[in-house]
C-alpha cells in the first residue's frame, strides 16, 4: 500500500496549523514520515494537548490534604478516604460521536472512563452521567435521547457497575450538539494503585485486550472540530464498544496489577496506541531521568487486514490497554490474560534513549522524543483571546401576582423536562448491582454508594445549571460547584474533591474563550472556599453546530463531578420526608431576597415569561460554606430527618419534591410562607432559585438545637411548616396558593417525561 | 456441624457472583466459594447458585452461550442428582436455556431494560427455596434485566400450575398480580419457577440485592435462609 506523501496540506486535512507543522520539522529535522504525522497531528489535538485551556486550567486549586494524584498526574484523581483506601474518579465528555452515533458514542464513553479508573488498579464501584439535549419532542432529539440511554445502559449494565445518578438537562442550544459526560468513581487499596508510566531498561511492552481494528482513527482529531453536516461521513470514527470484553478486562487487568509484576499501565483510548505510549514514556523520561519506548507493530493483534503503520498507531479500538511488565515475568501477565479469553502479546520494550521507535514490516516508521509529543513537553500551549459578549437577552415585566393561576403554573413547572423525574431514564440502567448502593438515581441529592468491609460511604453527584453560566459565566460556574457541593452536604457528606468537564464552544472565538476563562475562573474560587481541590477531568472544546441561524454554540456548561465521604452510613440523609408530624424548615437565604430580578436565571420566567433574565441567580460563596458545614453538624448529630436543596423551579418544587420523590414513602406537607408586601412577591418567592438554602424536615424535639446550630453558622432557620397527610397544602401569608393530593402530585412528576417523548408535535 | 457450601459459577461476564457470595457468607452456617466456568469439579458444593450478569455477553441469546460451558454438563447431573441449584436473573436464563426449566425467557414487552424494586407474591412455600415465607407472603425485592418475559406453552402451564411449581409472581403491595404490577409482560405475572421435583428454582428478581436493611429491603435475605434450614434439616 502506498502512503501518502506529506504535505503542509496534508497536515492541515489532519488538522494541524502550519506553525504546528513547522514546529514538527524543526523537531525531527526532517520531514515527517506519514504516521509521524499521524502520531503528532492526534497527540497536538487540542482533545489530548488541551493546548487552548492548559494555561487556564493550571490556576484552578489542585492542591488538597487527601490528595494522592494530583490533576494530570494520573489517568484519574485519586483522594485518600481512610482505611487504607483511596477513592479514583474522574469525568469525561463523549459529545461529538454520540451527536453522529449516539448508541456506540454514549457506550464507548462509558467504557473508556471506567478503563480509565480501573488501570489505576481501582474498581469501578459506580457510574454516573450528565446528559444535555435540545427540544425532547423533537423526533431527531428523541432518536438522540433513546440512543444514548441504551448506549449507556447496554454497556454499563452489562459491565456490571451501577449507574447510580446524574443529570438529564434540556434546551434547545444543545439540539444539533448533545453533551454526554460519563463519571466514573471506584476504589484501590494505597499500596495496589497502579500508575502510568513506562521505566526500567529492557522491560517487556504488552499490548492487552481486543485486537486492533480500523476504528475510531482520528477521534481525538474529530473531537477537535465543530460539528457539522459534513459530520455524519465522520460515523467510522466512533468506537464500537464491547462491554462484555470490558468486564473480562477489567478483571484480567485487576488480576495483574494484583500480581505485583506490572511496572506501568495505561488505557487506551483517545488517539490509542500512540497516546498510551508516548505519555507513558514521557512519563518514565520525566520522573527517572531516562526512558524511551521501542514498539514492533507486527506483533500487535489485528482484527482487519493489511492495516498500516499508521492505521495501527491511531486507530481507536476499545478494550485495550499497555502495560509495561518486569523483565522476566511477563508470562505470568500473559496466563493472567489468556485465563480471560484475551490477547496479551508483547510488542516491544523500554528503552534508555529518550526514543518513541516504531517499526513495521521492518522499516523504522516513527522515531520521536515522546517529550516532545505531550502536554507539559513538547505539545503547543496557546494564549487565546478573550472578549466579553454580553447574551441578548433580557428581564420580563412581571405579571402581578394577583394574576397568575398558581395552582396550575406550580403543576405546569413540575411537568417541565427539566424539573420533572428522570425516572424514565433511570429505570433504564442497573442502579444497584455490586449491592452497595444506599441512595440510587434521582431519588435525592446525591447517589451514597457504601463502601463494604467499613462502616463509611460515599456521597457522589454531577451537576451544572448551563443557563446560569450563560448568563454569568463566572457566577455560573460557582453556582455548579456550590450546587454539588450542596446536593453532597444534604447527603450527610462532607465534600471531598471535583472533576470537572468543561463543554464549550469553538476557543479560537474570543467569546467563546471569555466564557471559558471566566467559568474557570468561577469554579476555582468556588473550589478554593469549599476545599474541595480539582483532580482533573476533561476539555471538551467545539460545541458548535449548524443551524438555520448560523453556526451556534451550547451553553457553556462546566460539569461538575463530586465525591463526598460519609464515615458513618448511619448518618447518611435523604431528601424526602420520613414522618407524619415533623416540623418543616427552610435555611439559609432570606425571606427578603426576593429582590428585582430573584427570578433571574430561573425555570420559572423561561417557562411562564419566555425570558431568560440577564443575570445568574444570587450566590454567596461564604455562606454556601457555612450551609455545608452547618449540614454536616446535622448530620453527625443525626439532628435532621431528611434535607433537600432549593435549585431548578425555586423553593416550592423543593417542596413537592421532598414530598414525593420518594415513592415507597410520599408525605404530605402544610406549609404557610410570608411574603413582602409587593405585586409580584409571591411569584419570588416561590419560584426564585436563590443560592444557599435547603429544606430541612426535623422531629419537633429537636427545634431548640437545630436553630442554634443554625445561628452559630450565622444562618437563617425558618419553621414553616409540618410534614404529614396525604396532600401538599402551600399557603403565602394567609392566602392558599396550592392544595393538591400527593398521589396527583406525583402522577404529573412521574409521568412528564415519558408524555413528552411520545407527545405528537 | 458442617457449614452449608454454596458455590457460585462464574461465567465470563457474570457480574453478580460477588453479590451472591457476599450474601452467602454472612449466613449463619454456611459459606460460599465461586467456580471458574472452565472447572468440571462441583465436589465442594452443597448447593449450586448461577448468578447474574450478561454471561457471553448475552450477545446471541440471554443464557444461549453458557449452556455450553464446560461446568454446565457437571450442573445438570447435580440437579439430576437431584440437588439444589438456584438461576437468578442470568441464571434462570441459562437453566432455561439448558433444559432444567421450562420456558423461555423474551425481551421485555416495552423492549428496555428495567431495574427497580418490585413486590411479588410467594405462590409456594413449600419448597427449599422458600420455607421461610408465609405463604402468599408479599415481598420486596429488585429486578434488573432486559429479558425477563416469561412465556411457555399452554399444557406447560397447566403442568406448572397443577405440580405447583411457580414459586413467585409479580404483583401489586396488596398481592394483586394485575396488568400493572407485571413489569416485563411476563405469562401470568411469573416471576419465578422450580423444575417437577422443586430442587432447581429459577427468578428474575434478585434476592441477593434484598438482604440488608441499608440497602432498602431484607426480604430477599430468606431465601437463603430458607436453604440454610432444609439443608441442616436434611443432615440432622
Amino acid at each position: 500500500m502506498t502512503e501518502p506523501v506529506v504535505t503542509l496540506e496534508l497536515a492541515k486535512k489532519y488538522g494541524l496549523l502550519p506553525e504546528e507543522y513547522n514546529r514538527i520539522l524543526a523537531i525531527l529535522g526532517r520531514t515527517p514520515s506519514h504516521t509521524e504525522l499521524g502520531i503528532f497531528s492526534v497527540m497536538w489535538s487540542e482533545h489530548c494537548s488541551y493546548k487552548n485551556s492548559i494555561a487556564v486550567l493550571k490556576k484552578l486549586p489542585r492542591n488538597g490534604k487527601h490528595l494522592l494524584a494530583k490533576a494530570g498526574e494520573e489517568n484519574a484523581g485519586l483522594i485518600d478516604i481512610g482505611d487504607g483506601l483511596a477513592v479514583a474518579f474522574k469525568i469525561e465528555s463523549h459529545n461529538h460521536p454520540s451527536a453522529v452515533e449516539p448508541y456506540q458514542g454514549a457506550a464507548t464513553g462509558v467504557g473508556g472512563i471506567h478503563r480509565d479508573i480501573f488501570t489505576m488498579g481501582a474498581r469501578p464501584i459506580a457510574a454516573l452521567n450528565s446528559l444535555r439535549f435540545g427540544n425532547p419532542t423533537d423526533q431527531r432529539v428523541r432518536y438522540l435521547i433513546d440512543g444514548v440511554v441504551r448506549g449507556i445502559g447496554d454497556y454499563g449494565n452489562s459491565f456490571g457497575v451501577a449507574t447510580v445518578g446524574g443529570e438529564v438537562y434540556f434546551d434547545k442550544c444543545y439540539q444539533g450538539n448533545p453533551l454526554v459526560n460519563a463519571m466514573s468513581v471506584g476504589i484501590v487499596e494505597h499500596h495496589k494503585v497502579a500508575r502510568a508510566i513506562a521505566k526500567g531498561e529492557g522491560n517487556p511492552v504488552l499490548i492487552v485486550g481486543s485486537a486492533t481494528g480500523r476504528d475510531g482513527i482520528h477521534g481525538a482529531t474529530f473531537a477537535s472540530e465543530e460539528l457539522s453536516e459534513a459530520s455524519e461521513e465522520k460515523r467510522p470514527s466512533v468506537q464500537v464498544g464491547d462491554p462484555f470484553t470490558e468486564k473480562l478486562l477489567l478483571e484480567a487487568t485487576l488480576e495483574a496489577i494484583e500480581s505485583g509484576y506490572v511496572v506501568g499501565i495505561q488505557d487506551m483510548g483517545a488517539a490509542g496506541l500512540t497516546c498510551s505510549s508516548s505519555e507513558m514514556s514521557a512519563k518514565g523520561i520525566e520522573k527517572t531521568g531516562k526512558g524511551g519506548m521501542e514498539l514492533t507493530l507486527d506483533h500487535v493483534p489485528i482484527r482487519e487486514k493489511d492495516m498500516t503503520a499508521y492505521e495501527i498507531m491511531l486507530s481507536e479500538s476499545q478494550e485495550r490497554m499497555l502495560i509495561v511488565a518486569e523483565k522476566g515475568h511477563e508470562q505470568k501477565i500473559i496466563d493472567i490474560f489468556k485465563k480471560w479469553d484475551l490477547n496479551a502479546v508483547v510488542i516491544g520494550k523500554v528503552t534508555s534513549d529518550g526514543k518513541l521507535r516504531v517499526w513495521h514490516h521492518g522499516q523504522l516508521v516513527a522515531d520521536i522524543p515522546p517529550m516532545e509529543l505531550v502536554l507539559g513537553g513538547g505539545a503547543p500551549v496557546y494564549y487565546r483571546d478573550a472578549v466579553e459578549k454580553k447574551p441578548n437577552t433580557t428581564f420580563p415585566t412581571l405579571k402581578p401576582d394577583a394574576e397568575i393561576d398558581f395552582q396550575k403554573e406550580i403543576l405546569s413547572l413540575l411537568s417541565r423536562p427539566n424539573i420533572a423525574s428522570k425516572q424514565w431514564v433511570f429505570e433504564q440502567y442497573d442502579t444497584m448491582v455490586r449491592t452497595n448502593t444506599v441512595v440510587g438515581a434521582g431519588v435525592s441529592d446525591a447517589a451514597v454508594i457504601r463502601l463494604k468491609g467499613t462502616t463509611k460511604a460515599l456521597a457522589m453527584k454531577v451537576d451544572c445549571n448551563s443557563r446560569y453560566v450563560y448568563l454569568n459565566p463566572r457566577k455560573g460556574a460557582q453556582i455548579a460547584v456550590a450546587e454539588c457541593a450542596r446536593n453532597i452536604a444534604c447527603s450527610g457528606a462532607r465534600p471531598l474533591a471535583v472533576t470537572n468537564c468543561l463543554n464549550f464552544g469553538n476557543p479560537y472565538k474570543p467569546d467563546i474563550f471569555f466564557q471559558f476563562q471566566e467559568a474557570a475562573k468561577g469554579m476555582g474560587e468556588a473550589c478554593e472556599k469549599f476545599e474541595t481541590p480539582v483532580t482533573g477531568g476533561n476539555v471538551s472544546f467545539y460545541n458548535e453546530s449548524v443551524t438555520e441561524q448560523g453556526t451556534v454554540a451550547v451553553y457553556p456548561t462546566p460539569t461538575i463531578g463530586m465525591v463526598g465521604l460519609i464515615d458513618d452510613v448511619s448518618k447518611i440523609l435523604m431528601a424526602t420526608f420520613r414522618q407524619d408530624g415533623d416540623t418543616i424548615l427552610l435555611v439559609g437565604g432570606k425571606m427578603s431576597d426576593t429582590s428585582s430580578g430573584a427570578l433571574n436565571g430561573s425555570e420559572f420566567i423561561v417557562a411562564f415569561y419566555g425570558e431568560l433574565g440577564t443575570d445568574a441567580p444570587h450566590v454567596d460563596l461564604d455562606a454556601e460554606k457555612r450551609l455545608q458545614d452547618f449540614l454536616n453538624q446535622l448530620a453527625n448529630q443525626s439532628l435532621a430527618q431528611s434535607a433537600h436543596d432549593v435549585s431548578d423551579g425555586g423553593l416550592v418544587v423543593s417542596l413537592l419534591e421532598c414530598a414525593i420523590m420518594n415513592q415507597t414513602l410520599s408525605l404530605g406537607f402544610d406549609v404557610e410562607l410570608s411574603a413582602q408586601p409587593s405585586e409580584t412577591a409571591i411569584q419570588e418567592l416561590l419560584f426564585a432559585e436563590t443560592q444557599g438554602r435547603v429544606v430541612l424536615s426535623i422531629r419537633p424535639s429537636h427545634i431548640e438545637a437545630v436553630q442554634a446550630l443554625a445561628k452559630e453558622f450565622e444562618l437563617s432557620c425558618d419553621a414553616i411548616g409540618t410534614v404529614g397527610g396525604k396532600a401538599a397544602r402551600l399557603r403565602v401569608s394567609g392566602r392558599e396558593i396550592f392544595s393538591a393530593t400527593i398521589d396527583a402530585i406525583a402522577d404529573v412528576y412521574f409521568n412528564a417525561l415519558e408524555n413528552a417523548l411520545q407527545l405528537e408535535k | 456441624m458442617s457449614k452449608l457450601r454454596f458455590g457460585i459459577i462464574v461465567f465470563p461476564g457474570s457480574n453478580c457472583d460477588h453479590d451472591a457470595e457476599a450474601v452467602c457468607n454472612a449466613l449463619p452456617n454456611a459459606e460460599a466459594h465461586l467456580i471458574w466456568h472452565k472447572e468440571t469439579d462441583l465436589r465442594q458444593s452443597d448447593m449450586i447458585i448461577l448468578p447474574g450478569g450478561f454471561s457471553y455477553g448475552d450477545y446471541l441469546r440471554t443464557g444461549a452461550i453458557a449452556r455450553f460451558s464446560p461446568v454446565m454438563r457437571e450442573v445438570t447431573k447435580f440437579a439430576n442428582d437431584g440437588r439444589p441449584v438456584l438461576g437468578i436473573c442470568n441464571g434462570f436464563q441459562i437453566l432455561c436455556e439448558a433444559g432444567l426449566l421450562d420456558g423461555a425467557l423474551m425481551r421485555n414487552a416495552n423492549r428496555k431494560f428495567i431495574c427497580k424494586f418490585v413486590t411479588l407474591k410467594v405462590k409456594n412455600n413449600e419448597t427449599i427455596f422458600t420455607s421461610e415465607y408465609e405463604k402468599n407472603a408479599v415481598v420486596r425485592i429488585p429486578i434488573a434485566h432486559g429479558e425477563g418475559n416469561f412465556v411457555a406453552d399452554p399444557d406447560t402451564l397447566t403442568r406448572l400450575k397443577d405440580n405447583g411449581q411457580i414459586v413467585f409472581t409479580y404483583c401489586d403491595a396488596h398481592g394483586n398480580e394485575t396488568p400493572d404490577s407485571n413489569p416485563n409482560g411476563s405469562l401470568e405475572n411469573i416471576a419465578g419457577i422450580c423444575n417437577k421435583s422443586k430442587n432447581v428454582m429459577g427468578l428474575m428478581p434478585h434476592p441477593e440485592r434484598a438482604a440488608e436493611a441499608l440497602l432498602g429491603s431484607c426480604d430477599g435475605k430468606k431465601l437463603f435462609l430458607s436453604l440454610v434450614r432444609s439443608f441442616m434439616l436434611q443432615t440432622h
